[in-house]
C-alpha cells in the first residue's frame, strides 16, 4: 500500500477533480446520498430550533464524517462498546448537530428525539455532545483544542493493549489556533502513533475571520515538521475522501509509524449556496430559506457527481 | 477514643521530627501497581531523569509509562484519552502548572467525562519556593469547584501511598496534592491505621478547640496541640486529608463538642479547606469561633515554607498562638499552664 506521503499530489490537488478509477464508485455514490440527506437534516433541524445553530461547520465537515461513520469506522450501533472499535472524536464539538443526525440516520435515534427539546435541560441533545447522554458519542467535546490529546491517549492505550484500531480526530482549522493541539501533535509524531489520524476540516473560516485574514499556516510542512504524514484532499469531494481513507497505511500491533494528518479542504456551509464565510458560522433557517437550502443541497450533490 | 481509624497514637513533644518525601514514595508505589495491573498507566511531565527507575520502566513499557514533556495540557488530555480506553492513568506534574495551565483539560476532559484519572500535583502550596509563579495556592479552590472531582491532600508521605492504593478502584477523578519533598511525618513508621478516602482521621482527642488540617496543616496542628497541652489546653486535631467530599460529620461534631475551630492549610485561605469547613459549620447552624490559617488572599512573598509559614502565621508558633487566642483571648502568648 502506498503511504499517503508518497501519493501523487496531483491526484489530491483540489483544482484537479479526480477521475476516480481507483475507488469504489458504488460506495462513493452511496456516501454522497447519505451526505446530502444529513445536510438536509441539519438544515431541517435548524429550522425547528429557535435561535441560531452552528451551520457552516457541520456542513463543511459532513462528507468526511459520513465516510467515516458509514464505512471506514466500521461503526456498529449494536456493538458500541467493542474495545476493538475505531473511534471518532469530534474535537470541534460545536458541530455536534452533524453527529446527531448521522447517529439518527444510522438508527440510534429518531429525528424527533434529536430536535424535540433541543438544548434544553433533561434533553440529551444540545449544542455540544455529551458522551454520557448520547450513545455513539466517544467524548464530550466543545472546548476547542482538546480532541487531539484525547486521541493521543486513546492511541497510546490501544497500542499498549496490542489493538490495531484507529482513532480519528476532527478539528477545525480555526481550532488549530489553540496551542494544546501542537503539544499533542509533537507527542504523536515523536512517539510514532501510526494509529492516530487527525483531520483538519479546513473550511477557511472561524466565527470572525476568513483564513489568511489574520492567521497564516501551511498545514503540510507544519505537520510534516512534527513527523506526520500529510494528505491534502478536497474534503467535499467524496471520491477524494474515500481514496484518502482507503489508502491509510496499516496499523501493525506494537509497531511505530507516522500519524496521518488529512488536510480536508472544505467550504464552510458546503451544499447550501447562500451559506458562506464567517456569518454562517451560526445561523438560523426560516420559512423562506428552508426550501432554497434543500434544493441547493440536491443541486450541489448532482454537480459534484458529474465529476 | 478514635471514632474513625483504628490506630492509637501517642504523640509527644519529645518525638524527633522525621522528614519524608512523597515524591519518592508515590512513584515507587505506582510502578509496583503497573507490574500487576495492566489498567494502570503513569504519565509524567519532564520528570523521568536518566538513570531513574521510572525511566527504566518506561523503556520496557513505553505506552503505559511515558513522559509527555513540559506540556501539562497534553498530559491531562492524554490521560483522559487513556481512561476512555479503559486505563487508570496517574498523571504527575508540578501542582501550580497542573492546576492552573491544565485546568480546562481537568474540568472538561477528566471531570465532565467523569474519568478515573488520578492527578498527582507535586510541589503543593508554597513548598516549591521561589514565588507565586511556582506556588500552588489556588488548587484546592479550583478543584473544589469542579463537579465529580475528589480533592485529597495527604498529611504525610506514608499516607500519600495509602491514597494511591485506595485510588485504584475509586470511582471518578482524583486530584491529589503532595509537597515538594522533605515534609514532616505525622504518623509513626509502620502505623497501622485505616485510611478511607472521604473519612477524616481524629489524630488527637481534645475538648477546648479543634485544629482541622489538610496536608502539612495536620503536622502543624499536631505540634500546636502538643504545645497547648503543656499550657493546660486540650486541643483536638483532625486529619482532613480529603477536602472534597468534606467529612462534614466530623467537622460539625468538632464544632459542637469543642466550640473553637482553626483550619490550617498551605493554600489561599479563600476557597480551600477553611472555606469548606466554615460553610459546613454555618450550614449546620452551629455557633463557633473560627479562624482560617493559610496564605491570605494575596500573592505570597518570595520565600520557602521556613519563611512563608511564619510570615503568614501558620507555622507551629502561629497555629499555637491563634488557637490559644481563640480559646482564651486574654491568655498571653506562650503562657505555661
Amino acid at each position: 500500500m502506498t503511504p499517503p506521503s508518497q501519493l501523487d499530489q496531483k491526484e489530491n490537488d483540489v483544482t484537479n477533480p479526480t477521475t476516480a478509477l481507483d475507488v469504489d464508485l458504488e460506495l462513493v455514490e452511496h456516501l454522497e446520498d447519505r451526505a446530502a440527506h444529513i445536510r438536509k437534516q441539519v438544515v431541517r433541524g435548524a429550522y425547528l430550533i429557535p435561535g441560531t445553530v452552528h451551520l457552516g461547520g457541520p456542513l463543511s465537515a459532513t462528507d468526511v464524517a459520513v465516510a467515516l461513520y458509514y464505512h471506514f469506522l466500521g461503526f456498529d450501533p449494536e456493538n458500541l462498546d467493542d474495545p476493538d472499535r475505531n473511534r471518532f472524536i469530534l474535537s470541534k464539538g460545536h458541530n455536534g448537530v452533524l453527529l446527531y443526525n448521522i447517529l439518527a440516520d444510522l438508527g440510534l435515534y429518531t429525528f424527533d428525539e434529536v430536535f424535540g427539546g433541543y438544548n434544553k435541560p433533561h434533553h440529551p441533545f444540545g449544542m455540544h455532545p455529551n458522551m454520557h447522554y448520547i450513545r455513539g458519542i466517544e467524548a464530550s467535546t466543545g472546548s476547542l483544542g482538546h480532541g487531539l490529546s484525547l486521541g493521543v491517549g486513546l492511541s497510546l492505550a490501544n497500542r499498549a493493549d496490542g489493538r490495531t484500531s484507529r482513532t480519528f480526530v476532527m478539528t477545525g482549522d480555526g481550532e488549530m489556533e489553540e496551542g494544546s493541539n501542537w503539544e499533542a501533535i509533537m507527542y504523536a509524531g515523536s512517539h510514532g502513533l501510526s494509529n492516530l489520524v487527525a483531520i483538519v476540516d479546513f473550511n477557511r473560516s472561524t466565527g470572525s475571520f476568513r483564513h489568511g485574514e489574520h492567521m497564516v499556516v501551511d498545514w503540510k510542512p507544519a505537520f510534516e515538521s512534527f513527523g506526520w504524514d500529510v494528505v491534502e484532499i478536497d474534503g467535499n469531494d467524496m471520491t477524494a475522501v474515500v481514496r484518502a481513507f482507503s489508502q491509510l497505511p496499516p496499523v501493525v500491533p506494537g509497531e511505530k509509524g507516522k500519524p496521518v494528518a488529512v488536510i480536508s479542504n472544505t467550504v464552510k456551509g458546503f451544499g447550501v449556496d447562500f451559506m458562506n464565510g464567517p456569518k454562517w458560522h451560526l445561523g438560523s433557517i426560516n420559512d423562506e430559506n428552508l426550501q432554497i437550502a434543500i434544493e441547493s443541497i440536491d443541486r450541489n450533490k448532482l454537480a459534484r457527481r458529474s465529476h | 477514643m478514635f471514632e474513625k481509624g483504628n490506630a492509637s497514637f501517642n504523640f509527644s513533644m519529645d518525638d524527633a521530627v522525621q522528614m519524608m518525601n512523597a515524591r519518592d514514595l508515590v512513584p515507587k508505589k505506582i510502578l509496583q501497581l503497573i507490574e500487576k495491573d495492566e489498567r494502570i498507566a503513569y504519565l509524567n511531565s519532564d520528570a523521568m531523569p536518566e538513570g531513574s527507575n521510572v525511566r527504566a520502566v518506561s523503556e520496557r513499557l513505553p505506552d503505559r509509562v511515558t513522559d509527555v514533556g513540559i506540556a501539562e495540557m497534553n498530559l491531562v488530555g492524554i490521560s483522559a484519552g487513556m481512561a476512555l480506553a479503559g486505563k487508570i492513568p496517574f498523571a504527575n506534574a508540578f501542582g501550580p502548572f497542573l492546576s492552573l495551565r491544565a485546568v480546562d483539560q481537568i474540568h472538561t476532559d477528566v471531570a465532565y467525562q467523569n474519568l478515573p484519572v488520578r492527578l498527582i500535583a507535586t510541589h503543593g502550596g508554597t513548598t516549591p519556593g521561589g514565588g507565586p509563579t511556582h506556588y500552588a495556592i489556588c488548587d484546592f479552590a479550583i478543584m473544589n469547584s469542579i463537579p465529580n472531582m475528589t480533592v485529597i491532600a495527604p498529611s504525610d508521605a506514608n499516607q500519600s501511598v495509602k491514597v494511591i492504593e485506595a485510588s485504584v478502584d475509586y470511582p471518578g477523578p482524583i486530584f491529589m496534592r503532595i509537597a515538594r519533598g522533605d515534609e514532616p511525618q505525622v504518623y509513626p513508621d509502620g502505623a497501622d491505621y485505616d485510611f478511607e478516602i472521604g473519612k477524616s482521621i481524629r489524630v488527637r482527642e481534645g475538648v477546648d478547640a479543634t485544629i482541622i488540617g489538610a496536608g502539612v496543616g495536620v503536622w502543624l496542628g499536631l505540634q500546636a496541640s502538643l504545645r497547648l497541652e503543656q499550657e493546660g489546653f486540650s486541643v483536638r486535631v483532625i486529619d482532613m486529608h480529603t477536602i472534597k467530599p468534606l467529612d462534614r460529620e466530623a467537622v460539625v461534631a468538632a464544632a459542637r463538642e469543642t466550640g473553637h475551630i482553626v483550619t490550617v492549610e498551605d493554600h489561599n485561605i479563600e476557597g480551600g479547606l477553611g472555606t469548606l469547613v466554615a460553610a459546613a459549620i454555618a450550614e449546620a447552624g452551629v455557633a463557633v469561633k473560627l479562624k482560617k490559617l493559610g496564605v491570605p488572599d494575596e500573592f505570597a512573598l518570595l520565600g520557602n515554607p521556613d519563611s512563608i509559614y511564619p510570615e503568614y502565621g501558620y507555622d507551629v508558633e502561629g497555629v499555637t498562638n491563634t488557637t490559644r487566642a481563640l480559646i482564651s483571648p486574654d491568655a498571653p502568648a506562650g503562657a505555661q499552664g
